[in-house]
């Protein structure tokens, strides 16, 4: 899993060999090259953040400054933008979660005696991933438009009211979401199920556990790791996405979220200390609520 | 009759015992499966559609079916806006995944092979960029290109998409390294070979389908990046920006072509990869 990929202490076992120069050589050229385009463009954004527009200057200008007050009006200019951006995010989190951990117990559990099929399963799960992702969104917007069969189908059986709309509202963004982000969550959960000792479960039903006992116990616990994963994979993407949220795509005009006003500021009105301000903002709610989520869940060796 | 209703009351509570079991195994060998393969079929709905309609015979926009063609396969550039936002796309993720697998092979090497200062600084800061929302890191870049002047272009997207994918690489590529055995170098040094030799000659063939995995994951995520690309691109357009720019006023079907063609392409790949390593396997008797 990518979180615990950079865990420091299982390198060390390998018995890496002393100081070298050729460490150093193998790499600085990587290292330099994120310190160019990932810490400075952070700095960056900081420091517009923090500019104030060029008195008298045009449309678009700005100087350097230190105008604090920028984080001030773009909270209360997009809190509800700021809001909605974790709701929807949590919600397709949760959505997403219960979607894919029985796929990734039948893959990883139920088809263990079948390594083909396990293998065919999962490239069915990726398969979303090879298919654009802004085309098989805007597929989605076909298929759920006003009108598509599935509803003019629901209007007409009445489970839905006449003029009620799918696409543009909060419940397609969030639908969008959560179908896009599926493949994050799923692949997580299965790598930690694909590893559960199912002699476990045999245990606790040696023991009289009921089934829904020993899955809340046993699985859920065990599984733990990749949960935490795949949340993380899900809800980080999710919070910071614009297209689905997009008019252009499953959203409306009263579904815009954080990205969306990013994106205006910085590339339609030029407000790029606006845009920099909610940036850094977006970045640090979701520094905190990893951290505080990973602690919470007790698995901080993953970070 | 006395003796027979005896008989099924006596076996009443056995019956009523063994039922719950029964709908146990029931629940998990139908109901799993069942919901299963619906959820694919969900799964799968949009790829279909964009198949489907890649076949449709549309005039501008590619909304509603208006009868079956090959026209769009057999003339991908008759919309030439497409075709060279493809062909941009290609030479973008063919251009970062050569610099980001190559840099990223080599710290992903630094860090299992050697010892050094700053060991967890250096991995939070591949870490970081994988746990930034795109949105952030497309902001800064492009905060970072207008404050140096640099004119947004080809070049700035090579450049946004080498740093996205080179922590993606490390992953992959570390991976491939902790499992390399020391001893196979080493007895590449006893020979006599010299660095440069063992390395070629031994470690890289070794690390070659970690590095190839690498490249692949990192040419992915580069072709279907829309976001970072969007914020640093300029006037250029690869396939998601022309995508989206489109969306608007209606996307040609030959973008379904476009996709669906890299869907069975990718798909392909991954499934030959699969069969390949299965006899593989078979063969070392590892299954």
């Amino acid at each position: 899993m990518a979180f615990t990929a950079f865990s420091t202490g299982t390198a060390k076992e390998q018995a890496p060999r002393r100081k070298s120069k050729i460490a150093l050589l193998l790499l600085l050229p990587g290292i330099l090259y994120l310190l160019l385009f990932f810490l400075v463009p952070l700095v960056a954004l900081i420091a517009t953040s923090l500019q104030e527009p060029v008195p008298f200057g045009d449309f678009g200008q700005y100087q350097t400054a230190f105008r604090w007050q920028n984080y001030v009006e773009v909270i209360t200019t997009y809190g509800d933008q700021i809001i909605r951006s974790f709701t929807y995010a949590l919600l397709a989190t949760i959505f997403a979660l219960l979607f894919s951990y029985p796929i990734a117990y039948f893959i990883g559990v139920k088809c263990r005696q079948w390594p083909l099929l396990q293998n065919l399963l999962l490239v069915l799960v990726i398969a979303p991933f090879f298919i654009s992702f802004l085309l098989r969104t805007l597929a989605w917007k076909s298929i759920l438009a006003d009108e598509s069969f599935i509803v003019t189908g629901l209007k007409a059986l009445s489970l839905m009211a006449p003029d009620a709309h799918f696409t543009g509202t909060p419940a397609a963004v969030v639908f969008g979401l959560t179908y896009n982000f599926i493949p994050f969550m799923t692949l997580p959960i299965y790598a930690a199920l694909e590893r559960l000792d199912t002699r476990l479960l045999e245990a606790g039903r040696d023991l009289y556990a009921k089934p829904a006992t020993s899955f809340f116990k046993i699985t859920v616990p065990l599984s733990m790791a990749g949960i935490v994963s795949g949340v993380l994979l899900t809800f980080i993407p999710a919070a910071g996405d614009y297209i689905n949220a997009s008019s252009r795509f499953l959203g409306g005009s009263s579904t815009s979220m954080i990205g969306n006003v990013i994106e205006s500021n910085f590339l339609v009105s030029l407000n790029y200390p606006a845009a920099a301000a909610l940036s850094i903002i977006l970045m640090s709610i979701i520094l905190v609520l990893v951290t505080a989520y990973v602690k919470r869940s007790g698995t901080e060796d993953l970070l | 009759m006395s003796a027979t209703s005896a008989a099924t009351r006596t076996e009443l509570p056995a019956a009523r015992e063994g039922k719950p079991f029964k709908r146990r195994i029931g629940l998990g060998t139908w109901l799993l499966p069942a919901y299963v393969t619906i959820a694919f079929v969900f799964l799968l709905i949009p790829i279909v559609y964009t198949f489907i309609f890649s076949f449709n015979d549309s005039l501008k926009s590619n909304i509603v079916w208006r009868g079956f063609t090959f026209d769009n396969w057999l003339g991908i550039c008759n919309q030439v806006e497409v075709c060279i936002a493809f062909g941009n796309s290609l030479l973008v993720g063919g251009t970062a995944t050569l610099i980001a697998t190559t840099l990223g092979t080599m710290i992903a090497i630094a860090l299992v092979r050697y010892r050094f200062r700053f060991r967890s600084g250096i991995s939070l800061l591949l870490f970081l960029p994988m746990a930034t929302p795109e949105v952030v890191l497309a902001a800064g870049l492009a905060a970072e290109f207008l404050t140096a002047g640099v004119q947004k272009g080809l070049i700035t997207i090579i450049l946004a998409h080498t740093m996205f994918c080179l922590s993606f690489v490390v992953v992959t590529v570390k991976a491939r390294v902790t499992t390399l055995d020391p001893a196979l170098e080493e007895a590449g040094r006893d020979l006599y070979g010299s660095p440069t030799q063992v390395f070629w000659r031994v470690t890289f063939p070794l690390l070659l389908p970690g590095i190839v995995a690498a490249a692949m994951l990192s040419f992915a995520l580069s072709f279907d990046d829309f976001i970072i690309t969007y914020f640093n691109a300029g006037i250029v357009q690869t396939f998601p920006t022309y995508v989206y720019i489109s969306a608007a006023r209606g996307i040609p079907a030959q973008a379904n072509v476009i996709a669906s063609a890299v869907f069975i392409f990718a798909i392909a790949i991954v499934l030959i990869a699969q069969i390949t390593n299965a006899s593989r396997r078979k063969r070392l008797g590892l299954n």
